[in-house]
């Protein structure tokens, strides 16, 4: 190792301190090509955003004017995001998505990890099972329970409430499974002193367990957050009331209502990601070793 | 465990069972919620689908296996199914081979990380509605970007969401679009896992840059790659959200997926047993893929 980090100090990205990046000795030339195609694959992953943008600023006689072109004949207009804002939905569900995803978020780490800490260390009878039961329903595809769940929900009158939104979403088995494996490597001594002393369960899991498990918590919480915020199907179904929709469901329903209205549909569809972008733009560390350490969790 | 052997039988016993206790106490809260919200709707679907249960709560008499016999004959039911699998097979290839290139390209010890991680994964953070209502304005035909692009390479336009032969691809390019940079972020970390000294060697030992990637990069990911492929699979076949949204399964059903036929069959055509039915036709595809795709890294790693 030592050789090669002699040989290219100046390579040493900053702000990826976690993952080394791989630094073994190049040709200039290779990495010169490789650099040019990543950088034209990289503005073309963009353009999506820059268009919807470009539209979004339009006015919509321009945005619906042949030949398309980038830059409006008549100038750049802000009309399209304030009309958005003005119908005052978007705020409306951006909170309603803020409200749910936090509330599926919490209640899924307090549950995942307490009994991923009980199959992790206690002895109980009956966990190699509950654990076996817990595996096995990964292979559960969501889209399966949708229509038993409606009906579930609609018996508990819960169909257009928070609850329907929030309760059936709190079940993450593979975060399960990710948790346990953390805990399996903490050391069994930290708690065993404890227990001499006469500490509880309860109290060793809150007060030595979990502060140990910050990381994965973090990873887990990003992993379920960005996934209850984006959710369409189900949130589609449990709700109608346009005063408890989530983003991405509201922004369905502003899609056929605006038709053609192309700058105020860009404009929704912007005000709609940027909360999550700005997260990431934030945290992007924690969400790339977030996602990193979780995503295989599913198998 | 010394101090365990010198506990007194009566203690030991007491323990064990302050362990069940405990044990069950702390697994109560989940197991709660996933009775309630998993194992109950798992149990009441299959009951659902031997009725004739409609959406208003009528006919919830038993009929047998009547749903799923008419299941069985119908045609657009075949035809989504179809279509699911179409889209789960061209998804699959481009997503897993194209996020493999994007992470070996980006690993070769280029300059600025972080821009490129957070080009290729940040769509994966839109929701899909977002993602749906980019592309259906980039495919739309007089005024979108991509008739636009090919009119400036002289080719004639193309009705992407309308015409049934290129719909399900122009999914296909917004679904990758939308989430390559997951398993982008996947095989970067697993590159990065891979121990500098392998590639040391070989270079000593005179292998450029494509023999390593071929001879240690590639057979190194072997694991990860079986991985990516049976969590892409099964998300593909999955997909509702961008189909819906773009095309609602048009045109004429070229894209309708299985999940939307659930799902039409339950809230359009209120026949909530009948849904139920092909729901659980759905789930015995993924579990007979599932339990192949065991089967197939046991006898491999066997």
């Amino acid at each position: 190792m030592a050789t090669t980090t002699l040989s290219k100090p100046a390579l040493q990205p900053k702000g990826s301190a976690g993952a080394a990046p791989n630094r073994r000795p190049k040709t200039p030339l290779s990495r010169i090509l490789a650099t040019v195609i990543v950088s034209v694959l990289a503005v073309a992953w963009l353009v999506p955003f820059a268009w919807a943008t470009a539209t979004a600023l339009k006015s919509e006689t321009d945005a619906a004017s042949t030949p398309i072109s980038w830059i409006p004949a008549s100038g750049f207009t802000l009309d399209a995001f304030a009309k958005v804002l003005q119908s005052g939905n978007i705020p409306t569900w951006t909170l309603n998505s803020l409200f749910t995803s936090a509330a599926i978020t919490a209640i899924t780490l307090v549950i995942s990890a307490s009994v991923a800490y009980a199959i992790s260390r206690i002895d109980f009878r009956g966990k190699r099972m509950l654990m076996g039961v817990i595996v096995a329903s990964i292979i559960i595809p969501p889209p399966v329970l949708i229509i038993p769940l409606f009906q579930q929900m609609q018996s508990l009158n819960l169909i257009d409430t928070y609850w329907a939104l929030i309760l059936p979403q709190v079940i993450h088995s593979p975060m399960v499974f990710v948790l346990k494996k953390f805990f399996d490597q903490i050391p069994r001594e930290l708690e065993e002193a404890a227990l001499m002393d006469g500490a509880g369960r309860l109290r060793i899991f809150t007060t030595i367990v979990l502060p140990l498990s910050r990381p994965i918590l973090a990873a887990v919480a990003i992993f379920v957050f960005i996934g209850a915020w984006n959710n369409f199907l189900w949130p589609f179904i449990a709700t109608n009331e346009s005063s408890l929709l989530t983003l991405p469901v509201g922004l369905q329903t502003i899609k056929s209502a605006y038709g053609i209205q192309y700058a105020q549909n860009m404009a929704s569809a912007l005000l709609a990601a940027l909360p999550l972008i700005v997260v990431f733009l934030f945290f992007q560390r924690q969400i790339i070793r977030g996602v990193a350490t979780t995503g295989l969790a599913g198998t | 465990m010394s101090t365990a052997r010198t506990i007194a039988p009566a203690a030991r016993s007491q323990r064990s069972r302050r362990d069940n206790i405990h044990g069950w106490a702390f697994s109560a809260p989940f197991l709660v919620f996933f009775l309630m919200f998993l194992v109950w709707p798992m149990i009441s679907g299959a009951v659902m689908s031997l009725t004739g249960k409609s959406l208003t709560g009528a006919n919830s008499g038993f009929i047998g296996l009547a749903n799923y016999t008419e299941a069985f004959a119908d045609s657009d039911m075949w035809r989504s199914l179809g279509n699911t699998l179409y889209f789960t097979l061209i998804s699959t290839v481009p997503l897993v081979v194209i996020a493999l290139a994007l992470a070996a390209i980006v690993n070769m010890g280029l300059p600025a990380q972080w821009l490129w991680r957070l080009s290729f994964f940040s769509p994966f953070l839109l929701a899909s509605t977002v993602v749906s209502l980019f592309f259906a304005w980039m495919y739309n035909p007089e005024l979108g970007l991509f008739n636009d692009l090919l009119a400036k390479l002289g080719i004639p336009p193309v009705a992407w969401l309308n015409d049934p032969a290129v719909a399900m691809w122009a999914i296909v390019i917004a679904t990758v679009w939308w989430t390559v940079g997951f398993n982008f972020l996947l095989y970067l970390a697993a590159l990065q896992n891979i121990p500098q000294q392998h590639y040391e060697a070989a270079s000593l030992d005179g292998a450029g840059g494509w023999r390593q990637f071929f001879s240690i990069s590639l057979p190194q990911l072997g694991p990860t790659t079986v991985m990516i492929v049976i969590l892409q699979i099964l998300a593909s076949l999955k997909v509702f959200d961008q189909i819906y949204q773009m095309t609602e399964g048009g045109p004429g059903g070229a894209t309708r997926s299985i999940v939307q036929y659930v799902f039409e069959a339950g809230f359009t055509g209120y026949r909530l047993g009948y849904s139920a039915a092909i729901s659980y036709i759905f789930f015995g595809l993924i579990l007979v893929i599932a339990l192949a795709q065991v089967f197939i890294t046991r006898k491999r790693s066997a």
